[in-house]
């Protein structure tokens, strides 16, 4: 399955059940520099559009909300030592947290690569 | 401007204050006017009536204590850098006021045997409860267990400011036991289940006992819980072993003996430290060491996100602010005394109550309750001890508090008076305590 994507700026990669949250591009820029990240442990539920981790960078600290309902099975050890990863790679090894579906029809509301790029253009 | 507000009179803005409470006329006896004199003379009278700490044998504690602040506190914190300095929000500006906090946040870590430790909170009472806030954060449990050794003012804070959170507080009434006065350890341990988020105990506790620990800390962890330690006078850390070599997690007390003086009651001081990896969730201001753009060191408050100008509802605390002033006193006395001279004055002070103790412990119906204590003791008077306070303030002694104050009803404390001893009392306090004493139980 292709790429998802929240009007928050988080993007969701899923395969069957199991899915991995991370924010994009856009969104660590408009952050700057991140200095830390709380994330969820292992075992946590949570809820489509819920807080799940947040991210604080020298400016602000911002939450990240669940793009879909399920419980969090692990998270990015890599983002406690090196925050940065989240400006540097944030689409790829900067993710958030991996995360077991509980309603895959969730996905429904999503957004696609293309719908996501308009919407970038639109604010 | 009263029509443009809806109000018909003046008398309308105050309805909110009960009608019993409300003047209806003049206050009785108050004279039109007065000159300066007149007034300043009749107050003096009014005052001289008093049996003030200053002036009477005094052995007062539970949990403010009347310790010797040397001249030198005073010209420290009364100059303008220090007395007028804003709060350090712009820290180029600030580094003399972020200095003293960086260096005051260092002498707390140190003495509480903690890893980080907050620039203060308002009092020991408010930073115990935020300490209880914290615990609940970090394990996600809603139940707190609280020692009744802890100060029973201190867990009425907690009760009215969890009234609103959710939390569940397990508080019990102190045990009247010799050798052990106040805490249940063995009790606590038992009673630490799944939904425990922490643990609170006072060391010394309320009676003046002292104990070890480090059991209690280990149930906690077992458990999934934290230990929280109270200390309600900062000079015990001169002698007693820290809370932190005991295993505690976070530990919280009140500093008001060093610097600040009996102050009526306040401004006091609280203080907060823990372990380095609870420090995201800690309340309160951090200062913090850095270096400038030239790689000259200077300090910051630091780690802002847990406070509630950035983070509003989600901060750690609504506190924005800290004890400055008092905190400052409290780093110059300490900064006096170094570290011998902490111990010594701790020893001091334990030395003195243990004479006191011996003598008073000699009065005929009297018995010493502690196996152990420090400057700070529990009296068995074996009859009520609240009308005995009371005859030995009509005889010049200002013996100590009685246990039916802090706990009227409850029978099985009434026979009980904690008495507290300083390095400033003198023999011949010791003296009129001892003929006092003497006289009331006869």
């Amino acid at each position: 399955m292709s790429r998802l994507y929240t009007q928050d700026h988080e993007w969701i990669d899923v395969a069957g059940m199991q899915a991995t949250v991370g924010i994009t591009d856009y969104a660590q820029g408009q952050l700057g520099d991140v200095v830390f990240v709380d994330l969820p442990e292992a075992g946590r539920a949570v809820t489509k559009g819920g807080e799940a981790a947040v991210v604080e960078s020298v400016k602000a600290a911002s939450d990240v909300y669940a793009p879909v309902s399920g419980t969090v099975t692990e998270s990015n050890p890599a983002l406690t030592d090196d925050p940065a990863l989240v400006n540097m790679a944030p689409e790829g090894d900067g993710w958030f947290f991996k995360l077991t579906l509980s309603d895959a029809s969730e996905l429904d509301g999503l957004m696609d690569k293309a719908a996501y790029d308009a919407f970038l253009a639109s604010l | 401007m009263l029509a443009t507000i809806g109000a018909a009179n003046i008398d309308e803005l105050f309805i909110d204050v009960p009608a019993e409470a409300r003047l209806d006329g003049p206050i009785a006896g108050l004279p039109n006017h007065a000159s300066e004199m007149a007034v300043e003379r009749a107050l003096v009278k009014m005052a001289a009536k008093n049996a003030t700490a200053s002036t009477t044998p005094f052995f007062v504690g539970c949990g403010a204590y009347k310790h010797h602040v040397p001249a030198t506190v005073d010209m420290v914190i009364q100059r303008g850098e220090f007395l007028t300095a804003y709060t350090p929000y712009q820290p180029e500006i600030a580094q003399g006021t972020l200095q003293v906090l960086f260096e005051f946040q260092t002498q707390v870590a140190r003495l509480t045997g903690m890893e980080v430790a907050n620039a203060s909170m308002y009092d020991g009472s408010t930073a115990m409860t935020e300490a209880v806030f914290m615990a609940r954060r970090i394990t996600r449990k809603p139940k707190c267990i609280v020692s009744a050794g802890v100060h029973p003012h201190y867990t009425s804070v907690l009760k009215t400011l969890t009234r609103f959170t959710g939390d569940v507080v397990e508080a019990g009434t102190p045990v009247f036991t010799k050798g052990a006065p106040g805490d249940d350890l063995a009790g606590l341990i038992a009673q630490i289940d799944a939904q425990t988020s922490c643990v609170v105990v006072q060391n010394p506790n309320l009676f003046g006992h002292i104990a070890d620990l480090t059991p209690l800390a280990d149930a906690c962890h077992k458990a999934g819980a934290l230990l929280i330690v109270v200390v309600t006078e900062v000079v015990s850390l001169g002698a007693v072993k820290s809370p932190g070599e005991m295993g505690a997690d976070i530990v919280v007390g009140e500093g008001q003996s060093l610097g600040a003086g009996l102050l009526f009651g306040g401004p006091y001081l609280g203080l907060f430290a823990c372990r380095e990896k609870h420090v995201r969730q800690a309340p309160g201001r951090l200062c913090g060491e850095t270096v400038d753009a030239s790689g000259k060191r200077g300090f910051v408050l630091t780690l802002s996100t847990r406070e509630q100008h950035i983070r509003r509802e989600k901060a750690t605390s609504n506190i924005c602010t800290n004890s400055g002033l008092i905190a400052l006193a409290f780093s110059a006395h300490l900064t006096l005394l170094g570290e011998k001279g902490l111990k010594h004055l701790a020893a001091l002070n334990h030395a003195r109550a243990v004479q006191l103790a011996e003598r008073l412990g000699r009065v005929p119906g009297v018995t010493l309750l502690n196996s152990s204590f420090f400057n700070e003791f529990t009296l068995d008077l074996g009859r009520e001890a609240r009308p005995v306070v009371r005859k030995l303030a009509e005889k010049g002694v200002l013996a100590g508090v009685s246990l039916g104050r802090l706990w009227p009803g409850e029978k099985a404390l009434q026979n009980g008076m904690i008495v507290a001893v300083t390095e400033t009392a003198t023999d011949e306090d010791f003296d009129a305590f001892e003929d006092a004493l003497d006289e009331v139980m006869a």
